[in-house]
């Protein structure tokens, strides 16, 4: 699966655009299976780096959404309310909630297309 | 010195290899490494496999779940001993559900009892509580003239569930199965074995078969392929613990640890109809006698998510007012149904269907309501017109 260059990703497997959209990885659904279930935050709220600003159920489990950077969200992917298997069908184009970054420079730090494909082949050979 | 029994790091069914080929994800249950679901790739996927149970077929590998054999002259009053269901009223090749119990009458285990001849019963039981189940037989049977053998390494078990079930296993195998109704077994040659035990059991809450075969990594591989073949036109899929975890919520069928436990009662866990308190004696039954006069303080209900939010193992439920009254024992989206649902203990007055209670999901009280169960039943076969 080639990750699309035009993002940056995260080790809890997010990704976010340039301009503030955020969703998790191809690799991330296959791992979580079926989703069923999308809790986001409202526009407005304050998201953290590192910290979870919402949850991606599958039949099986919870799992949280960290925020690859700080920020206010400014909008959210209503549509993943009825409809969250578009999570499994389009990991990179189902956007969950997009924020207006507070410091651009934390987008800095994290991986690049090619270093996340490699962190995750890496992570797959243990 | 002592015999000391270790416990493995994780252990593997001799379909394991079988498994990671097809690209299952793999997960330790119960001390064993287990496929949860199949790859999307090849029409899998827990939703996808629960689905092919429901309308079709769906091939599960259950070689982890144990088997005790209890064989000679007093194996029945061995089995009315340890268990509470009634094994007297098994004809040869019948089966009924049961369960061992503690002389609290909790639970050491539920199991399938399977009367395969005169004097010989097998139980089929689950695969975390093998080693204490199979201690707990031996232990309590020893006043009878009864051998008692753990056999639990000696099978691949193989779940052929669904409706089309039955006639993905007659492709395979020269016995008639039309003639076996459910909760029976029969043997006969299955992919050219000898004499393979078969039984019209399943822990999906659908029709279908368990077969036993040798447990030699070469056989269970090739008779597994031949299974997944000859299911091929019936849209037959592999199924993970994940799909076997919904299909039995679904029925309402207990999971150990779960709905049924060391700590809890046959009375509160609903199983009264498979006990059988008529039978003069059997271990637990003084204990549940007196609990039956006492009255429970909690008894499992289904529940169905009112609001957004799906109830998961261990959360508390709450009445109306936000005050704790239980906690679920299994939830999850319930594939078949498209309704998130779970099992909880609650006190019987908070028990009664139309009940509104709430479920505490990461602090939050979401609207939940008493429903009917089981959830699922699966539908009767229509009458055959002439």
């Amino acid at each position: 699966m080639p990750y699309p260059t035009d993002r940056k990703y995260t080790k809890e497997h997010e990704w976010i655009t340039a301009d503030g959209m955020i969703g998790i990885t191809h690799h991330a659904q296959g791992s979580l299976g079926d989703i069923v279930f999308v809790e986001l935050p409202k526009v407005g709220t304050e998201i953290t780096i590192g910290k979870s600003f919402g949850t991606v159920e599958s039949v099986k489990a919870v799992s949280d959404l960290y925020a690859p950077v700080s920020g206010t969200v400014t909008g959210v992917n209503e549509a993943l309310a009825t409809a969250p298997e578009q999570v499994n069908k389009d990991a990179h184009g189902a956007w969950m909630v997009k924020i207006k970054v507070k410091d651009p420079s934390e987008m800095n730090a994290l991986l690049s297309a090619p270093d996340y494909d490699k962190f995750v082949s890496e992570e797959a050979a243990h | 010195m002592s015999v000391v029994e270790a416990t493995p790091v994780v252990r593997k069914t001799v379909l394991n290899a079988v498994h990671r080929q097809m690209g299952a994800k793999m997960v330790e249950f119960n001390g064993w490494d287990m496929p949860v679901e199949y790859p999307a790739s090849i029409g899998c996927g827990i939703v996808a496999e629960h689905m092919a149970v429901r309308t079709g077929v769906g091939i599960f590998d259950v070689s982890h779940m144990g088997d005790i054999r209890l064989a000679g002259r007093e194996a029945l009053a061995a089995v009315q001993h340890i268990s509470m269901n009634d094994a007297s009223r098994l004809a040869v090749g019948q089966a009924q559900y049961s369960a061992l119990l503690y002389p609290q009458g909790t639970f050491v285990d539920d199991v399938i009892v399977h009367r395969l001849g005169e004097d010989e019963y097998l139980l089929v039981i689950n695969a975390g509580t093998r080693e204490k189940d199979f201690n707990w037989v031996r232990d309590n049977t020893r006043q009878f003239d009864c051998k008692v053998e753990h056999l639990s390494d000696d099978f691949t078990q193989i779940a052929i569930q669904g409706p089309k079930g039955v006639n993905v296993l007659q492709k395979l195998t020269d016995a008639d199965l039309s003639a076996v109704k459910f909760y029976w077994v029969t043997r006969g040659t299955v992919c050219g074995l000898k004499n393979i035990l078969m039984g019209r059991t399943g822990y999906t809450a659908e029709d279908g078969f368990e077969i036993y075969i040798p447990p030699d990594e070469e056989t269970s591989a090739r008779v597994w392929h031949e299974i997944l073949a000859a299911g091929k036109e019936f849209g037959a899929v592999p199924c993970g613990l994940g799909a076997r975890n919904t299909l039995r919520l679904e029925g309402k069928l207990p999971l150990y640890g779960h709905e049924i436990s060391d700590t809890i009662n046959v009375w509160e866990a609903g199983l009264d109809r498979f006990c059988k308190m008529e039978k003069p004696e059997f271990v637990g039954r003084a204990a549940l006698e007196k609990a039956k006069a006492e009255g429970v303080k909690r008894t499992l209900v289904g529940l169905e998510m009112i609001d957004r939010g799906i109830a998961r193992d261990g959360y508390k439920v709450l009445d109306e007012g936000g005050r704790e009254i239980g906690y679920v024992t299994s939830g999850s989206p319930a594939p078949f149904l498209k309704k998130n649902i779970a099992l909880a203990y609650v006190p019987p007055a908070q028990a009664a269907v139309g009940t509104m209670v709430k479920v505490d999901i990461r602090g939050q009280g979401v609207k939940a309501q008493v429903i009917p169960t089981p959830f699922y039943k699966r539908p009767k076969k229509a009458a055959k017109s002439e």
